[in-house]
């Protein structure tokens, strides 16, 4: 036994030698690169971070976000770049993990030197990241959806201008809700920020209009069976509303399936939990005839434009929503646009500010912040949009889908004044 | 039905703690890889029998070769083993997430009606699952209790010396066991398909709640084991339906802590020499 604790010192100690050296080599090695690319600031391509949620929870939306990135950066670089530079994506993994998005905020903006930050999606990880952006003074454009940007909590770094936010998405939708389908409403949400912006601005609209919400729901986010949440719902609730988003969603609307049978309230849910799965899924067959708010078509029609067809055509995926290569693979239609938006405002920004190097920032935030709308096209295929400089924030319009046939179909388009709420924070007073 | 497809995913863990001593961190990925088995068996053959008997033999093979070129190589150590099924469980992780993706997908249950209570519904299917878990739970305890192989895991169970002194080999009882504790794991997870979907996370809940259970039960107990199963499955259902499920997990956390307190070997574990 001593015999054998004796070897395993005396490698440790070779090894550390050895891990040292290689440590003091690699500690060397960033030194010229690093100059390199600061030399090359201002000319050669512009460098846009993209925090990506390769794994994790995220990873489903990672992923699409990656392929909508990838083909809006082929388009912007084929009609010859960002303000004469070619565009090129410096990805790094976040693992949809707080902690590590704050790092990979740093890891771009001071090891690969990247001109700006973009792309992160889930709440947590947006949340835990911008102040790090705010301090290494980075511009960083998330494509989230969650209240937080333009409730003013961020900071001056922080935009949201390809994405609306869940304030505007519930402010559209509400008045629809009841007064198409009941007065009377239970809110299941999943128990974190996103689910309590839900909750609190659901519940703020619907009784503003009349409506009454008869029970809350919150659900813990690591929850697989949902069956004993169902006898919380009251018996005369008209409308359930649903947000849940998490792997845990087939389960959920099997379950509210079994719960209910032929006897359910009206039901309208969020896409968000059933974005990168088949409609046809076995058991989703319980959600026909109901209703769900969606920022982007996930179906195509005869109906839609060419310059949404264009974009999808882009992006790769069918008249389905799904990949064309594997029509298993969904995608998640109703967010990953605001990747290709994103990109599009940065390409907009940068052009008319003039920014060169990190040292434009300011003109490019102050540019950006100017901005009062985006025309749809190719450009913004999810239709027109407003900025709304002091909150950081766009709006937009929001959809309304009927599964019909194990198809969402859009019943009603929102305008883009529904969405719109009382300013409650202003970005630009703060100093940069 | 969650108290016993938990009561075999546990009884997978406590069979491998107790036998081999090693805690298998591992445990909730062979559950999840049970899930992505039947997945793509049922999704290519249609067969949601067969996807049900190719889950745990996949699975338990594939910890057998974990056993054969990790495990024994390291000599169950058991804090060296802690680290290999750590990375076992990252490796089988992102496999699973590079090959099969990051989706959640479902299988369509082989039965399906629904039980019709006058105020509320309940899945058939669930107690079909609950009906196979139980079959197979007697089946590990007749195997355990009756064959000679069951004996021979018993005896290195309570001394490993003692049993290899009497030509019992304790190799290969080591490299069935972990490759049975994967099955058990796998054919949980499998089960457990139509109703829940199978996600590239999935094992780190059900290891968790193994965890909690095995630790209740007694390290290595198997009535333990299946006692516990119970209290806490059941005891999650109740308290999340009267209260609220983080009420349920204080709870069952509680319990843990408090068992350990009181009774460190668990309620029905033996005493450690």
């Amino acid at each position: 036994m001593s015999e054998t604790s004796g070897g395993v010192k005396s490698v440790s100690r070779r090894t550390v030698l050895t891990g040292a050296g290689a440590v003091a080599l690699g500690a060397g090695l960033p030194g010229p690169w690093v100059r390199r690319a600061t030399a090359q600031a201002g000319q050669g391509p512009l460098r846009l971070g993209f925090q990506v949620h390769r794994t994790g929870i995220g990873a489903v939306y990672g992923r699409w976000y990656e392929r909508t990135t990838a083909a809006a950066v082929k388009l912007i670089n084929e009609k010859g770049g960002i303000a004469g530079r070619q565009v090129e994506i410096v990805a790094e993994d976040d693992g949809t993990d707080p902690k590590r998005g704050g790092e990979v905020v740093e890891k771009l903006a001071t090891h690969h030197k990247v001109d700006l930050i973009f792309g992160t999606l889930f709440s947590h990880v947006v949340i835990a990241s911008a102040p790090r952006a705010g301090e290494l003074k980075i511009p960083y454009l998330v494509v989230s959806e969650g209240y937080h940007v333009a409730s003013g909590k961020l900071n001056r770094y922080v935009f949201q201008p390809g994405i609306t936010d869940v304030r505007a998405q519930v402010t559209a939708v509400a008045p629809w809700i009841l007064k198409n389908l009941g007065k009377k409403v239970t809110l299941i949400f999943p128990d974190y920020a996103f689910g309590h912006d839900h909750r609190d601005f659901f519940s703020k609209v619907a009784t503003a209009q009349g409506g009454t919400v008869r029970a809350l729901v919150p659900i813990p986010p690591t929850e697989t069976s949902f069956t004993k949440y169902f006898p919380r719902v009251p018996a005369d609730t008209e409308v359930l509303y649903h947000v849940m988003v998490g792997p845990g969603v087939l389960t959920f609307v099997k379950e509210m399936g079994e719960h209910f049978g032929a006897k359910r309230p009206q039901i309208f849910g969020f896409v968000d939990s059933l974005e990168g799965v088949d409609m046809a899924s076995p058991g989703l067959d319980y959600l026909e005839g109901t209703y769900f708010w969606e920022a982007f078509p996930r179906y195509a029609g005869p109906a839609t434009p060419a310059h949404v067809r264009t974009y999808r055509e882009r992006v790769g995926i069918n008249d389905n929503g799904a990949n064309v290569n594997d029509p298993k693979d969904v995608s998640t239609a109703s967010h990953m646009f605001g990747c290709w938006e994103t990109l599009f405002v940065i390409k907009q920004a940068v052009e008319k500010s003039g920014y060169k190097k990190p040292s434009d920032y300011k003109a490019f935030i102050e540019t950006l912040e100017g901005f009062q709308s985006f025309a749809e096209g190719l450009e913004h295929p999810q239709g027109p949009k407003k900025f709304v400089g002091r909150l950081h924030q766009v709006f937009g319009q929001q959809l309304i889908s009927k599964v019909e046939k194990r198809r969402l179909a859009v019943v009603h388009r929102t305008a883009i004044e529904d969405s719109m709420y009382a300013p409650e924070a202003d970005y630009t007073k703060q100093p940069l | 039905m969650g108290a016993l497809v938990l009561a075999l995913t546990a009884l997978g863990l406590s069979l491998v703690f107790g036998v081999m001593r090693i805690v298998n961190v591992a445990h909730g990925e062979f559950f999840m890889l049970g899930a992505i088995v039947a997945w793509y068996v049922s999704t290519l053959t249609g067969s949601f029998l067969l996807a049900l008997l190719v889950a745990p033999v996949a699975v338990a093979g594939v910890a057998v070769l974990a056993d054969r070129f990790v495990l024994r190589r390291i000599g169950y150590e058991p804090e060296s083993t802690i680290v290999a099924t750590i990375g076992l469980l990252y490796i089988l992780q992102q496999t699973v997430l590079t090959t099969y993706g990051p989706y959640a997908r479902p299988v369509e249950a082989p039965v399906y009606f629904r039980v019709d209570f006058p105020w509320f519904g309940y899945s058939g299917y669930k107690l079909v699952v609950a009906g196979v878990a139980a079959v197979l739970l007697l089946v590990t305890w007749m195997a355990l209790s009756r064959t000679t192989l069951g004996l021979q895991m018993r005896a290195t169970q309570q001394d490993r010396e003692m049993a290899q002194a009497f030509a019992v080999p304790v190799g290969r009882v080591y490299t069935v066991v972990f490759g049975v504790g994967a099955g058990l794991a796998a054919a949980a997870g499998a089960l457990i398909v139509p109703v829940q979907q199978a996600h590239y996370l999935m094992g780190l809940d059900a290891l968790l709640m193994s965890f909690v259970v095995v630790i209740l039960g007694g390290l290595g107990s198997l009535r333990g084991t299946l006692v516990a199963a119970f209290v806490v499955g059941l005891s999650d259902g109740a308290i999340s339906v009267l209260f609220s499920p983080t009420l349920a997990k204080i709870v069952a956390t509680l319990l843990v802590a408090l068992v350990l307190a009181v009774r460190g070997r668990g309620l029905f574990g033996e005493e450690l020499a």
